[in-house]
């Protein structure tokens, strides 16, 4: 049931993502765009991480695309003509291509084979890992990773945990080059109105 | 996957989607009824059960239940116009984009409690499609998908006003979204889950959020922490409910459609079922509001008081399956009352102008949602 549906969303990735590259309409570009980041999110909530599946899903697909389709709709950019690619450029594209899929052959080859199917997490190994990492051995998370009742992953607990006790600066200085971005935009447009 | 789950779980996507397609109709239906009676009408109170042709001397009127189905089949006899000067694909999809994310986003919703099965020993079933420990956050991800709904119909249709509705709209969605998703992080906090099975089962235990009182072995038993807290919750309820307004494009925020300026906004250029499926998209988006705002602040399927200590299986938590029917009742009950007041906002509050939406959003409640999280996380340092 999973590798059907793991092959199923995977096919729906490719075709959108073939869809967002062939297509010359922009909107249909960036409306393929959304199918395949919905794709992604899929993939993601099948691995157990549901909270990177829902904001993949709540800030591309929701807000980035939503400001492309606005800025292009507004522009109302005509459809791409075709153009003739030079014969340099497609050589250079197979060879790219092939070094990258190459690349994936390899890592995929390495890994064990495990019969078309992934083992539950172990959660008392993972309570190990988590203490030896430096986590407090009596967080709620322990409590709740060990919890029967509780048959999924606690994702937004650890996300949260890992944020806000290990990488605080690093989330802060995040947040402040946001912030200096969301400013300058700002600024940019006033001058121009001068 | 046994072949029980999987049974359970194809008769509870068939019992969301039955309540959510029939609650449609009857929150049109109440919208006629009650702006009737704000505004001193009688209201649609004919068609019922047309006993007359079947020899009958008297139709049975039914206070004109029947008047959805009336326009439904009005809607569908009517020509499905395609204008020539549209992008017919885009044109054609919208209508679908408006309605799915609706249906979709009643999935993570618990419509009823935790049901001791009646003909399989010892299986317990949690009346809800998926319960997810994420639930709110996917609700809010899968509605900011309906604003392309709007956006595309408003350019596929290549017409000035509904251009200009989907314009709006869009931008109103993005600001909306931002104060809906702060407001409910005391609530949040409060509860340190975001499964909204667990969420309403807390609550069917210690009282709703907004009424903390629930009646233990001897009397009344009030939480403190949850008394000191209740503040907070307030503002989060309000910010709530109004940028609620906001995102379903209700009055008095449905500027998107504001027949006053722009026709009626992105579905100008729409006809027969295309239309009907972007009135039933927003009904459904405000049945499923309604549902979300009823499950986070009043208890969800819960009785008030904790009063379902007295019936629930001490051992397990779960309940028989009547008090789980009933459950269901309750819960549908709220949904509607909630619908109601949202009927009621409509045609009591005069619509607002544009830049006034604009900063209530980013001005009043942006700010507000932001010292409540704060205000709300000291509390909860300090007192938790």
């Amino acid at each position: 049931m999973d590798s059907i549906l793991f092959y199923l969303f995977a096919l729906v990735m490719i075709a959108f993502g073939f869809g967002v590259v062939m297509n010359r309409n922009p909107v249909t570009s960036a409306m393929c765009l959304v199918g395949c980041f919905l794709g992604v999110a899929a993939l993601f909530i099948m691995l157990d991480a549901f909270f990177i599946g829902v904001v993949q899903i709540a800030v591309y697909a929701g807000a980035v695309i939503v400001l492309f389709v606005f800025i292009l709709m507004l522009l109302d950019i005509a459809g791409e003509k075709r153009r003739e690619f030079p014969i340099h450029a497609i050589a250079i594209g197979l060879i790219v291509a092939v070094i990258v899929g190459g690349q994936i052959a390899m890592v995929a080859g390495s890994l064990d084979d495990v019969g078309g199917k992934f083992p539950p997490i172990d959660k008392a190994a993972a309570v190990e890992a988590r203490v030896e990492r430096g986590n407090n051995p009596d967080s709620t998370i322990n409590t709740i990773l060990t919890d029967p009742k509780k048959p999924s992953y606690p994702d937004v607990h650890i996300i949260g945990e890992a944020l806000f006790t290990r990488y605080p600066l690093h989330l802060q200085i995040v947040a402040v080059l946001l912030t200096v971005g969301a400013v300058g935009v700002v600024v940019l447009s006033k001058k121009r109105l001068e | 996957m046994d072949l029980f789950t999987f049974l359970s779980s194809s008769v509870m996507v068939l019992v969301v989607f039955t309540i959510v397609l029939t609650l449609v109709p009857i929150s049109v239906y109440l919208e006629r009824r009650v702006s009737a009676v704000i505004q001193d009408r009688l209201g649609p109170n004919r068609v019922g059960l047309p006993l007359t042709l079947f020899g009958a001397k008297k139709d049975f009127h039914l206070f004109g239940l029947f008047q959805p189905a009336a326009d439904g089949i009005k809607l569908f006899l009517k020509e499905d116009h395609t204008p020539a000067h549209v992008n017919k694909f885009y044109f054609i999809l919208a209508p679908a984009l408006v309605m799915v994310p609706a249906l979709l986003s009643a999935a993570v919703i618990p419509f009823g409690s935790t049901m001791d099965m009646p003909f399989f020993e010892g299986r317990q079933v949690q009346l809800a499609v998926a319960n997810v420990d994420i639930g709110p956050l996917l609700i809010f991800a899968i509605a900011s998908l309906t604003v392309y709904g709007i956006v595309i119909a408003g350019w596929a249709s290549n017409s000035r006003y509904p251009f200009l509705g989907g314009v709006r709209s869009s931008a109103q969605m993005i600001s909306y979204e931002i104060c809906l998703g702060l407001s409910i992080i005391p609530v949040l906090l409060y509860f340190g889950d975001l499964n909204l099975g667990r969420i309403a089962d807390q609550q069917s235990r210690d009282g709703w959020l907004l009424l903390p009182i629930a009646f233990g072995g001897d009397g009344p038993v009030v939480d403190w922490r949850t008394l000191l807290l209740l503040p907070t919750l307030l503002i989060a309820f309000i910010i709530f409910t109004v940028s609620l307004f906001a995102e379903t494009n209700r009055a008095p925020f449905d500027l998107p459609e504001c027949e006053t300026e722009l026709v009626s906004g992105y579905h100008t250029e729409y006809s027969s079922m295309k239309f009907a499926l972007f009135f039933m998209g927003e009904y459904a988006a405000m049945v499923v509001g309604s549902a979300l705002i009823v499950t986070l602040f009043f208890g969800g399927w819960a009785l008030p008081f904790g009063l379902d200590n007295l019936i629930r299986d001490p051992a397990t938590g779960a309940f028989p399956w009547w008090a789980s029917l009933m459950h269901m009742g309750v819960f549908l009950t709220k949904v509607i009352g909630f619908i109601v007041f949202f009927i009621w906002v409509r045609w009591t509050v005069p619509r607002f102008r544009y830049d006034q939406l604009m900063k209530l959003g980013w001005v009043v409640f942006f700010e507000l949602a932001l010292a409540n999280i704060l205000l709300a996380a000291i509390l909860i340092a300090i007192f938790g």
